[in-house]
């Protein structure tokens, strides 16, 4: 599938700023599933930083704005050629000692009841079957409402709550696996909405966890599948604020807001 | 439990502490007393003092200086040199391995948990090599002494060990007081530490870098316990002591503002916990620390010291394995050996530690400065079961040795003079070279009989004198 993206981050700061300074996991990582065939991405009045792959696969690359400024626009536009690879990652070039993966943060903390919605594999000596299994319970305890949760709501906060969005399934399913000794990771990156109407954010979140013999296999609980063709993976990280396309700091004592659009889109050309 | 006790062996006095006997014999009480008082005025005056984390009272409380100098021979230095380099070159040969293929896993040498998922082990960094390929550029490492030819190293210390300053400063103190014994006695110079670390830090300047790198020591404050010693090195190396909010980064480089305008910076040895160094990277809450800073570093355009991740290689539980790293790399056996240990994780040590606790000096895996720790024998039994219970909640968070019998050396008290127990820590530079001035900081515990040198608990400090051939 030939995907359109574009996806606008615009901050607004009370008061002129004097500098921004932000790292970005913005590129489309590179494996068998994602083919780019033209991506851009621009910050106004930004000066591109050192540019690097890291251990994980991900390019990184720094920006920063010289102040005063009272607003900026971080605008990608691009388009991706996908095929479905029914959730494996292949081809993806990565050093990062898998075992590195089966540590915790205070977002994905196995507290509260993950404990005993970690226990529904209990036995399963398939891994593979047992990562299925444990996407599915996260599918089912947490049932998505967009805004039941804020973005630093912890995977134990989101399961007692029942509610939440993408970054919480990703949250969840990450810390049942790794209380099953799987390795796990938190994914961003877009997803086109489907054609009955799911409201789906298109900026999109979902996990990955280890399984010997196939390596790295995404699996999606707020949509009940593994990643296929209308996915572009961007990054990864143990959690959210690891894997954030975005993290910026802003030199000001005064208050920003946030506004973001992503439209994702199939084409034919 | 016998002692070893540096000076005296039965009624004679071994031979490296011989000029200082008659030096001894001949102070009288009251010049001794006037000496001691002196001495303090001038670390008062020079502002040396030492805070310590969690006990709140004077953050200006000077740490207590001994006069008594701590003397090594030209020979048994030159192992303990040895031993130390080697241990350095191990330490940074682990932690290339492990942020790379991690070959001494694979090898089964090391458990894979213990290093990954290491709460040290920083995963933003693995698959990146620093300059030359170092990662702790100022290892400090703990030894103790036990008897004439037995040396043991307690810890390693691969972020950034403290204390070098007071090396540095006691010994200027008793060449200003007692300039005679330097012209009596060969005493091996430390003077030039700060040449060397100046020269050490400037070697890793990354492959960006053009011209004559620029260093920084990046502190965290004046709050912090050691401000003291950052703005002194940075005195002495003639360059710019600086805060998080005096960098920032712009576009591929870190810059420093100065009154002449933004500089780049190619250096940085920062005394700031890794956690702390850039809230894009690590907690966004620092306030410490430099947004943007680690992009720049994982893109070759400023050099970190010591490498964000050394910490990886100095964890209790790590040290155990540090015998094994250096027969891995260097294919050597160790010079210097470790203190056996026992680690609580596994359940054999643990049920050998709970049987034992008496005995044992129990510790905290990733504990300093001699808090939470348990010393057997010096324990009441009602301490030991609090600590048991401890331990039984957390066993992965504990490691266990035998009680060592650590040496004395006299050291000046109420009564004239008495021995004490003494550890050293010497600071072995890692940069295009290796290199370790002759001499390091001694800690003596002051209290009688007190095995615990940490200046935290009451610990004061010495010359420790390296004797020329």
């Amino acid at each position: 599938m030939l995907l359109l993206i574009d996806h606008l981050t615009r901050y607004r700061y009370d008061a002129p700023v004097r500098g921004v300074v932000q790292s970005h996991r913005l590129t489309p990582s590179l494996h068998e599933g994602q083919q780019v065939i033209d991506w851009q991405v621009t910050v106004t009045g930004g000066i591109a930083g050192g540019s690097f792959r890291d251990g994980a696969g991900d390019v990184v690359q720094g920006w920063s704005v010289k102040g005063p400024v009272s607003e900026i626009e971080v605008r990608v536009r691009g388009k991706v050629a996908t095929t479905d690879t029914a959730g494996v990652l292949r081809g993806h070039r990565e050093s990062v000692a898998v075992e590195a993966y089966l540590r915790d943060t205070s977002l994905t903390e196995a507290s509260g009841g993950l404990g005993t919605l970690a226990r529904v594999v209990e036995g399963e000596e398939n891994r593979l079957a047992a990562c299925h299994a444990l996407s599915r319970a996260v599918s089912e305890a947490v049932t998505y409402v967009p805004g039941a949760t804020a973005s630093h709501t912890t995977a134990a906060e989101a399961l007692e709550a029942g509610e939440g969005v993408c970054q919480d399934h990703a949250h969840i399913l990450c810390a049942v696996a790794r209380a099953n000794m799987i390795p796990a990771r938190y994914v961003s990156g877009y997803l086109l909405a489907d054609a009955e109407g799911k409201a789906h954010q298109a900026a999109h979140a979902w996990a990955e966890l280890f399984i010997p013999g196939l390596g790295w296999v995404g699996f999606d609980p707020a949509n009940e599948c593994c990643p296929d063709d209308r996915y572009v993976r961007l990054g990864s990280g143990l959690d959210a604020r690891e894997a954030a396309p975005i993290r910026g700091s802003a030199r000001s004592t005064g208050a920003e807001t946030l506004d973001v659009t992503v439209a994702v889109l199939a084409t034919q050309q | 439990m016998p002692q070893f006790n540096e000076m005296y062996q039965g009624d004679q006095t071994r031979p490296p502490y011989a000029g200082l006997e008659a030096w001894m014999k001949a102070m009288p009480a009251d010049l001794r007393i006037q000496k001691q008082a002196e001495a303090e005025a001038l670390f008062r005056r020079i502002g040396i003092t030492f805070a310590v984390y969690g006990e709140g009272g004077d953050p200006d409380r000077l740490i207590p200086f001994d006069m008594f100098p701590r003397v090594f021979t030209h020979s048994e230095w030159a192992k303990l040199d040895r031993g130390i380099k080697q241990r350095a070159r191990a330490l940074n040969a682990f932690l290339t391995d492990v942020y790379g293929r991690g070959e001494i896993i694979r090898a089964g040498r090391i458990p894979a948990n213990l290093v990954y998922q290491n709460e040290a082990y920083e995963r933003a960094v693995a698959g990146f090599v620093p300059p030359k390929g170092v990662y702790s550029h100022i290892v400090g490492i703990d030894i103790v002494r036990t008897g004439p030819t037995d040396f043991f190293v307690l810890e390693d210390n691969c972020r950034t060990p403290s204390g070098v300053s007071y090396m540095l400063e006691s010994r200027e103190m008793m060449m200003r007081m007692f300039p005679d014994l330097f012209r009596e006695n060969r005493i091996e110079p430390v003077d030039r530490y700060h040449e060397a670390l100046r020269r050490t830090l400037m070697s890793v300047a990354p492959a960006k870098c053009q011209g004559e790198p620029t260093v920084v020591i990046l502190t965290p404050g004046h709050f912090n316990s050691a401000y003291y010693e950052h703005s002194f090195l940075a005195d002495l190396m003639g360059v710019e002591l600086v805060e998080g909010a005096d960098l920032f980064v712009d576009g591929e480089f870190v810059y420093m503002r100065t009154t002449e305008g933004p500089k780049r910076v190619d250096v940085i040895y920062r005394r700031i916990d890794d956690a702390f160094l850039d809230p894009l990277c690590f907690r966004p809450d620092s306030m410490l620390g430099v947004p943007g800073l680690m992009d720049v570093y994982r893109s070759g355009g400023v050099s970190i010291c010591s490498a964000p991740g050394a910490g990886v290689a100095d964890d209790k539980a790590v040290y155990t394995y540090v015998p094994e790293m250096i027969r891995f790399y260097l294919g050597e056996e160790p010079i210097l050996q470790n203190v056996p240990t026992w680690k609580c994780a596994g359940e054999e040590d643990l049920k050998y530690v709970l049987d034992k606790l008496p005995e044992l000096v129990v510790k905290e895996v990733h504990g300093s400065g001699g808090y939470g720790m348990l010393v057997g024998p010096k324990s009441s039994k009602e301490e030991i079961e609090t600590f048991r219970h401890k331990i039984l909640k957390d066993p992965s968070n504990y490691i266990a040795q035998p009680t060592l019998s650590l040496s004395t050396t006299p050291t000046f008290v109420e009564e004239g003079v008495a021995p004490r127990h003494v550890d050293l820590r010497p600071y072995c530079l890692v940069g295009e070279r290796i290199e370790l001035v002759p001499g390091g900081l001694t800690r003596v515990a002051l209290r009688e009989g007190s095995l615990v040198v940490n200046s935290s608990q009451g610990g004061g400090v010495k010359d420790t004198w390296v004797l020329a051939e």
